[in-house]
């Protein structure tokens, strides 16, 4: 069944980039509750930075290196500048303030890099790897690997360290967490730079395959989300399981059933998971104590 | 001594004329392009285009004596706004004629306003339901879809192709495109066995390209397809080593296609293209030769970007509007119409422009070049 496995294999090449956007979801989810739509800008900005970086002679690690930090400065620059001032507010003002963000980096991306689309060059190579008569590719293995190490470092951050826990806490209860000696603002900002560090870093690792142009942030946030949906929002397993299972039905919905309904098929599926189980897969139903 | 300094003094006095009676008597020219927006890939270019040769155009003297006037909008790629800016230039601006539409959605915007107005409308996009039916005062600039497909059938009839696997977008550019190629592929005799999509902004297509090597007797690979789409076929297509002929459209034709799939992947590609892509490569007695060269080296050294096909469908927009005033020695929208429907082999990017009351585009097939991508550069094939 070589069919079968090529189904599977482009399916987890596609699911890892979900799950690698979908985990920079999380991390801003679980210190605020606000669902950053503008988690797919940092992608964009991850890509788009190192590749003019590459093309102006920096070495490619560097270059990725510069863009990790720049996209990581935005993000504290967008909690500093948009989040913050508006503290307070509904979390769904919060969420426009985020699509706002959105589309204010999107535009002055246009503006300081230009309108074309961009790739760099895959870090090991384009030669195929031949598994069971179905091929992938070196720069997938890399993405895969990029999500798996970006989950673990997380899951390790929320559970084994103090300020893993303290982000935790503040997205509980802010007042609370003030009155136990947390630093909000700290934690906020801290949760933007390392969002948008994870998001660049995505970035980095899928624009040889995925292409990168300063509009693709808005498609990928919305395949993001929907992955941390299904896994349910905040928890770091439940965007990696999300991601890979919305990219294996996508590529087998194109594969066995048709492409045209591909998107719809991942969409539907989504949908009657969320019905049976409101909180996604590995989502825990919330026990405030009152 | 005596003559230079009469010339001297006649020049300076025509600068000081030229300088004192300006508005009245400018032609002004409108034009709402697709400069941000997803179509700012076309409409870049195109923008860079016009603005480029009015400079050059006054720069020279103008038309008939008097200077150019450009009013350009950008709508973005959003019909409304198109619609609207055309009214504006219409109405307010008062333009002569009316360059623009990046998009076939703007472009078909656009259309009724200057239908209405009675101004001359050149069209920058693709699609054929733009010339056809005929409409009084619409042209186009572009091949239009089905030329594509036509060309690509007559290549591959040439080569013993009869068995084809279809992969296209589905954006606007591939949906119209692969509806074109569905029309005529009868009258060549050519069958297609698979026929696969993919979203404008997948990151893989390999699930497709699989079922399509899966089909038994496909003897090669159509991928009408624009962005980055068809550059991660190519990839897909290499990284599964298909090992059929793939052919793209003339929706990828620049040098940024052959850097975004990778030289190693795009290698033996085919596709229809315009002579500016290859201007270099063109035979010197090619009539196309000295203009798409004089345009691509004008371009690239006013604004330090490559050339793109695009920008050249602009470029033969204003040339054959420059062309139409002048021969009309007026710049009475009405006049200028008429001369833009006599345009006679007038040589652009695209091709030779021959229009007349039954055709609002004046392309032959001959206006496509047949390419083969190898060694991550273009050949001409045929």
């Amino acid at each position: 069944m070589p069919e079968l496995l090529q189904f599977l294999l482009s399916g987890i090449t596609v699911g890892a980039v979900y799950a690698l956007v979908a985990l920079g979801f999380t991390i801003i989810y679980n210190a605020s509750d606000v669902v950053n739509f503008a988690q797919g800008e940092f992608v964009m900005l991850g890509g788009m930075i190192t590749f003019f970086a590459h093309a102006a002679g920096v070495p490619l690690p560097l270059a990725a290196l510069i863009a990790i930090i720049a996209t990581a400065a935005v993000g504290v620059v967008l909690n500093k500048l948009a989040i913050e001032p508006a503290r307070g507010a509904p979390v769904v003002s919060l969420i426009i303030i985020t699509i706002g963000a959105s589309i204010f980096i999107r535009g002055a991306t246009q503006l300081v890099f230009d309108k074309q689309i961009h790739r760099f060059p895959a870090f090991s190579g384009d030669q195929p790897i031949l598994i069971g008569g179905a091929t992938i590719l070196p720069q997938s293995l890399w993405v895969i690997a990029g999500a798996l190490a970006v989950f673990f470092c997380l899951w390790l951050f929320f559970t084994r360290t103090l300020i893993g826990r303290a982000v935790l806490a503040t997205a509980n209860n802010r007042v609370a967490a003030q009155l136990v000696g947390i630093n909000t603002n700290y934690v906020m900002t801290l949760s933007f730079a390392m969002s948008a560090a994870i998001g660049a870093f995505a970035g980095v690792l899928v624009t040889p395959i995925t292409l990168t142009s300063y509009d693709v942030g808005l498609a990928l946030a919305l395949k993001g989300f929907a992955a941390a949906m299904l896994g349910g929002m905040g928890n770091p397993k439940g965007a990696l399981v999300g991601g890979l299972l919305l990219g294996i039905l996508e590529a087998m919905t194109a594969g066995y059933i048709s492409s045209q309904y591909k998107d719809a098929a991942a969409f539907i599926i989504i949908l009657a998971v969320l019905f049976a189980m409101p909180q996604g897969l590995f989502g825990r139903k919330s026990t405030d104590r009152v | 001594m005596k003559f230079s300094a009469t010339t001297a003094l006649a020049g300076s006095l025509a600068l000081v004329l030229g300088f004192a009676a300006p508005a009245f008597a400018d032609i002004k020219i409108g034009a709402t392009i697709s400069e941000t927006g997803p179509a700012s890939f076309l409409g870049d270019p195109e923008a860079k285009t016009l603005k480029m040769l009015v400079e050059e155009i006054n720069a020279a003297g103008g038309v008939n004596g008097e200077k150019l006037e450009l009013i350009i909008y950008d709508d973005g790629g959003d019909p409304n706004k198109a619609r609207t800016f055309a009214t504006r230039l219409v109405e307010d601006d008062e333009v002569v004629a009316l360059i623009g539409g990046t998009t076939t959605g703007t472009s078909m915007a656009i259309i009724p306003v200057l239908e209405d107005a009675e101004v001359p409308f050149i069209s920058l996009a693709g699609a054929v339901e733009i010339i056809d039916p005929v409409k009084p005062f619409v042209f186009k600039t572009p091949h239009t879809d089905r030329m594509a497909c036509a060309k690509i059938f007559e290549d591959m009839k040439k080569n013993g192709i009869t068995k084809i696997g279809l992969i296209s977008g589905s954006d606007g550019f591939g949906a119209s495109m692969r509806k074109q190629c569905l029309a005529i592929i009868g009258e060549y005799g050519i069958e297609v066995l698979a026929d696969e999509t993919y979203g404008p902004t997948d990151a893989d297509m390999t699930p497709q390209l699989t079922n399509i090597k899966g089909k038994d007797g496909v003897q090669a690979v159509l991928n009408p397809g624009f962005g980055q789409g068809p550059a991660i076929v190519t990839r897909n297509y290499a990284q599964l080593a298909v090992g059929l002929p793939l052919y793209q459209s003339h929706g990828v034709a620049s040098d940024g296609f052959i850097e975004l799939a990778g030289a190693q992947a795009a290698e033996g590609v085919k596709l229809p293209g315009t002579a500016l892509l290859v201007a270099g490569l063109l035979p010197e007695n090619d009539p196309q030769r000295a203009v798409v060269v004089a345009y691509k080296e004008a371009y690239e050294k006013a604004t330090g970007k490559p050339v793109s096909t695009f920008g050249g469908y602009a470029h033969d927009a204003f040339r054959i509007l420059v062309d139409a005033i002048k021969r009309a020695g007026s710049a009475e929208p009405s006049a200028i119409r008429d001369a833009i429907e006599g345009t006679s082999g007038l040589v652009g990017t695209t091709g030779t422009v021959t229009m007349s009351a039954t055709d609002h585009l004046g392309l032959d097939l001959s206006a496509f070049r047949m390419l083969k991508i190898e060694d991550g550069g273009w050949k001409i094939v045929e």
